[in-house]
């Protein structure tokens, strides 16, 4: 293999790191925060991507498509906030996972029924469309750079108001100790809608992103919420520095695993034989990192003290 | 699904059905084995094969969720990675096949040693974790187990593999006469049950079920809670295999599909449905959901848009699952 | 003078800035009655969660019948014979009381791993668990669910089940906590019954039952072990009359 095909794989793996960042980030926030597991937030994601697909299409622009599919986004949330997941703050998980269950089960045909079943495509702005050479024989997609960069601002920006704003503080002090916020006189509720609907645009906002090198699809956001699952379990629930630290590490074996296991393998197998158990082997590899890091970490590499 | 339902369910002092006591003191329950039980004679006149394939579905299902049934409804472990020992035990029958072992007591072994040995190293590492983080980590340990299903080419990959045909016992096809099969299958599901009351009832399972009730107060007499959260684990993963065992040769096929974390959700679904924590609720939850999907798929063929709706219904207004709605209208 | 029972070592716990057990030294003497007594805040309940094990200390070593402990989980504590009760009650409230305790008795007697058998008829485990129920006259209400029981009457669950154990040393938080005049009555008795019987680490708020009850007392006040002796010498001793008694009267 070669470095420039390392290379490549890489930045590939930093992309779809920052996406799952940008989806584990509101995850770990909602359920820190309010102790809530979401298993509707890849839903979230989804309506995000369909949305662009919807806007962009109706206005004929990427970036007018991405203006309006962010609101949308947040208000979608913030709908499914006041209808179901607030009634769902003071009861166990299981009553959660039961109820956002029911959700993923309606949104998943909800889009089937107003999108159709066919995948959706939505072109790319064409400023970020073709590549750019990095360096001699290094071709790379401006898009997906435009991705990480537009990830690493959004984490930017995320760092600094968690730790910068009063609302961050309240969040910080809310995934320490919930009971001791609302003690203080805040609206815990108001917090809640807050950080949930800033949880579902982020979400939105990595379906918009993506919209334009996937297919927009029913059902894309469960296989990306189990990952941010994993992402949120090694980097410990509630802690945002270890999301997005988890978030590229996942990205990053995943990415590289799948192209480099077939060749690690090739040195002490037959070709055929290698390149079957590297397929088999390389979806395995983020799950084996975390029941290794759990196992020595059972609350994951960053735990928030609670 | 919730404290306030299993303080009520224990509160009667019921929590434990004893083999005998169970059949003597659950007359519905007999009913509805006898139900099983008589329903091949009966649709035998009407020739109807699709009454009894929905039955089958309902009995296999209900093995699985009973299963569940064991850790969660008795030892408040909310797995969401069930449906991985579902495709073990059917995995086990193709792979086993597709090499020409078409025994069914091999096969039958395969899976259930399989399933066994990875509950045992899953709950080993899962249970080392508590609350949400249990939930996502076996979560993840199931789709682990579905990807190398999909990935696996000489297998079916994404499509799965149509089996030629069921197991063979001593060499022969007795398995594909319908009636020996339906009655194997309702076999498996009374074992399955009385396994469970049993375990429930003994020393084993009281240990569970104050594991469950207050952790720290099992520990304050003695008892690591650890031990037998795993080998609970282990049973429910194993039984559950049998299941998968009995689906695949039920359906003549095997898929990554059956092991999807959706799966993995209904099976939870059907054992709130029928009310947690009481075994014989798991068949009534599985066939609740078997007939619901049944139903609502010939109104629409977006049925999950209505299936969806119900579900977060029943969570925010009806707790305690089908039984526990009928109990509560006995008492008025 | 005999080998201490239990031995805390310079046993140091601190939440971030506030050291809530400070370089604890105790002992407690085989069939001793040892109270140990503090103001709110005094850390008397984080003392005994690290002695049961609920709590680690940071630093400090707990010693049982000689062999360091300090590391054990506490369910390996409570098999080498170290037993607690809770000041918040903690029963298993879906269990029948006669179960409580004997899920106590089956901790003890053989293996738990037994599959078959339904333990709810076991007369080898409910015979003993009745016995304790008595010990603690709470036999006629030995078939309710634990959780319709009165407060006091779980106080006095807790204790069967603490006994059931069979401990050589048995830790009680705050039993009097929370008891009405003539429930706290019956308790001091029962804990009358017990003295001598087994060796007991008491911690305890109430002064008055305390001095009446105790061989030995200690006081703890921040974290700190100002005294320890007989009820009376700590009771004339001047740090504890400043620290804690003035501060009552």
């Amino acid at each position: 293999m070669s470095t420039t095909l390392l290379l490549v794989q890489t930045l590939n793996g930093l992309q779809f790191g920052i996406i799952l960042f940008l989806i584990a980030a509101g995850l770990t926030l909602v359920f820190g925060v309010m102790d809530f597991i979401n298993l509707a937030h890849g839903v979230q994601y989804m309506v995000g991507a369909y949305f662009a697909a919807m806007f962009s299409a109706y206005t004929g622009s990427f970036v007018a498509g991405l203006a309006l599919a962010l609101p949308a986004a947040l208000a979608f949330g913030l709908l499914l906030e006041v209808l179901v997941f607030r009634h769902l703050y003071d009861r166990d998980h299981l009553d959660q996972v039961l109820a956002t269950f029911g959700v993923i089960l309606f949104l998943n045909q909800g889009v089937k029924a107003v999108w159709g079943a066919a995948p959706l495509f939505v072109p790319m702005p064409s400023a970020l469309s073709g590549s750019i050479e990095l360096m001699s024989g290094l071709l790379y997609p401006v898009y997906r750079l435009a991705i990480i960069a537009a990830g690493l601002g959004v984490g930017l920006l995320l760092y600094a108001l968690v730790h910068h704003t009063r609302a961050g503080m309240l969040v910080r002090a809310g995934a320490t100790n919930a009971p001791m916020v609302s003690a203080l006189g805040v609206d815990i509720r108001r917090l809640f809608m807050i950080v949930f609907g800033f949880g579902a645009m982020l979400a939105g906002f990595a379906g918009v992103m993506v919209a334009p090198i996937l297919s927009v699809e029913p059902g894309m956001g469960d296989n990306i919420l189990i990952l941010a699952f994993v992402v949120i379990v090694i980097g410990g629930i509630g802690s945002i520095r270890g999301a997005f630290l988890a978030a590229l590490l996942i990205g990053l074996v995943d990415t590289l695993g799948r192209s480099l296991m077939p060749n690690i393998l090739r040195l002490a197998l037959d070709p055929s034989m290698a390149s079957q158990t590297g397929r088999a082997v390389a979806p395995m590899l983020i799950y084996i990192l975390m029941a290794a890091v759990l196992f020595f970490r059972p609350t994951g590499l960053f735990p928030v003290k609670r | 699904m919730s404290g306030a339902l299993l303080r009520e369910e224990i509160g009667t002092g019921d929590a434990a059905p004893r083999p005998a006591a169970a059949l003597r003191r659950h007359v519905p329950l007999m009913l509805l084995f006898l139900t099983l039980a008589l329903a091949p004679l009966v649709a035998r006149f009407g020739g109807e094969s699709y009454v009894l394939s929905l039955l089958l579905r309902v009995m296999i299902f209900g093995i699985a969720a009973m299963s569940l049934d064991l850790i969660l409804g008795y030892g408040a472990l909310i797995s969401f990675g069930h449906a991985a020992f579902l495709g073990l035990g059917a995995y086990g029958v193709g792979i086993l096949m597709s090499h020409g072992f078409d025994g069914a007591f091999l096969q039958l072994a395969a899976a259930l040693t399989a399933s066994a040995l990875f509950a045992l190293v899953t709950g080993a590492i899962s249970l080392r974790t508590k609350g949400v983080y249990f939930i996502m980590i076996t979560l993840a340990f199931g789709q682990m187990l579905y990807f190398l299903a999909t990935s696996l080419a000489a297998y079916g990959g994404d499509d799965g593999m149509t089996l030629p045909r069921k197991s063979l016992v001593f060499g022969t096809r007795i398995l594909e006469q319908p009636f020996v099969f339906y009655y194997l299958v309702l076999a498996c599901l009374l074992g399955t049950y009385l396994l469970c009351c049993a375990i429930v009832a003994s020393r084993f399972g009281r240990v569970l079920r104050g594991t469950r009730e207050n952790p720290v107060r099992m520990q304050a007499i003695g008892f690591g809670p650890f031990a037998y959260q795993l080998t609970a684990y282990v049973i429910a993963g194993t039984l559950c295999g049998l299941s998968g065992f009995l689906l695949a040769n039920q359906t003549e096929f095997v898929s990554p599909a059956f092991m999807t974390w959706q799966r993995s959700g209904e099976l939870i679904v059907m054992v709130i449905l029928g009310g947690m924590g009481t075994l014989h609720g798991a068949i009534v939850g599985a066939a609740a959901f078997v007939l619901l999907e049944e139903g609502l798929s010939r109104i629409t063929e977006l049925w999950k848009m209505i299936f969806g709706p119900m579900l977060v219904l029943v969570v925010l207004f009806a707790r305690g699952g089908i039984l526990g709605f009928f109990r509560r209208g006995g008492r008025g | 003078m005999a080998e201490a029972l239990l031995r805390l070592d310079r046993l140091r716990k601190a939440y971030g800035a506030l050291v809530v057990t400070d370089d604890v030294n105790l002992e407690v003497l085989p069939g001793e009655l040892h109270a140990v007594i503090g103001p709110n805040g005094a850390g008397k309940t984080t003392l005994i969660h690290q002695i049961s094990g609920l709590a680690a200390p940071d630093a400090g070593r707990i010693l049982f019948e000689g062999e360091d402990i300090t590391r054990l989980a506490m369910h390996e504590r409570v098999r080498r014979g170290l037993a607690r009760s809770f000041q918040i009650t903690s029963i298993l409230p879906g269990f029948s009381a006669l179960e409580n305790v004997a899920l106590a008795v089956q901790a003890r007697s053989g293996s738990s791993f037994r599959f078959f058998g339904d333990a709810s008829e076991e007369p080898t485990l409910n015979e003993p668990a009745m016995k304790f129920l008595d010990t603690v006259s709470l036999a006629p209400r030995a078939h309710l669910p634990a959780g319709l029981l009165s407060h006091g009457e779980k106080r006095q669950l807790e204790l069967a089940i603490a006994l059931a154990t069979e401990p050589k040393l048995l830790l009680l938080d705050e039993p009097l906590a929370g008891t009405g005049h003539e429930e706290s009555v019956r308790v001091v008795a029962m804990l009358r019954g017990l003295k001598g019987r087994y060796s007991l680490m008491l911690i305890e708020h109430d002064m008055d039952a305390v001095f009446a009850l105790a061989d030995r007392v200690s006081v703890l006040v921040y974290g700190r072990v100002i005294a320890t002796g007989r009820a009376e010498e700590v009771r004339a001793n001047a740090e504890v009359r400043s620290a804690y008694l003035g501060e009552e009267a």
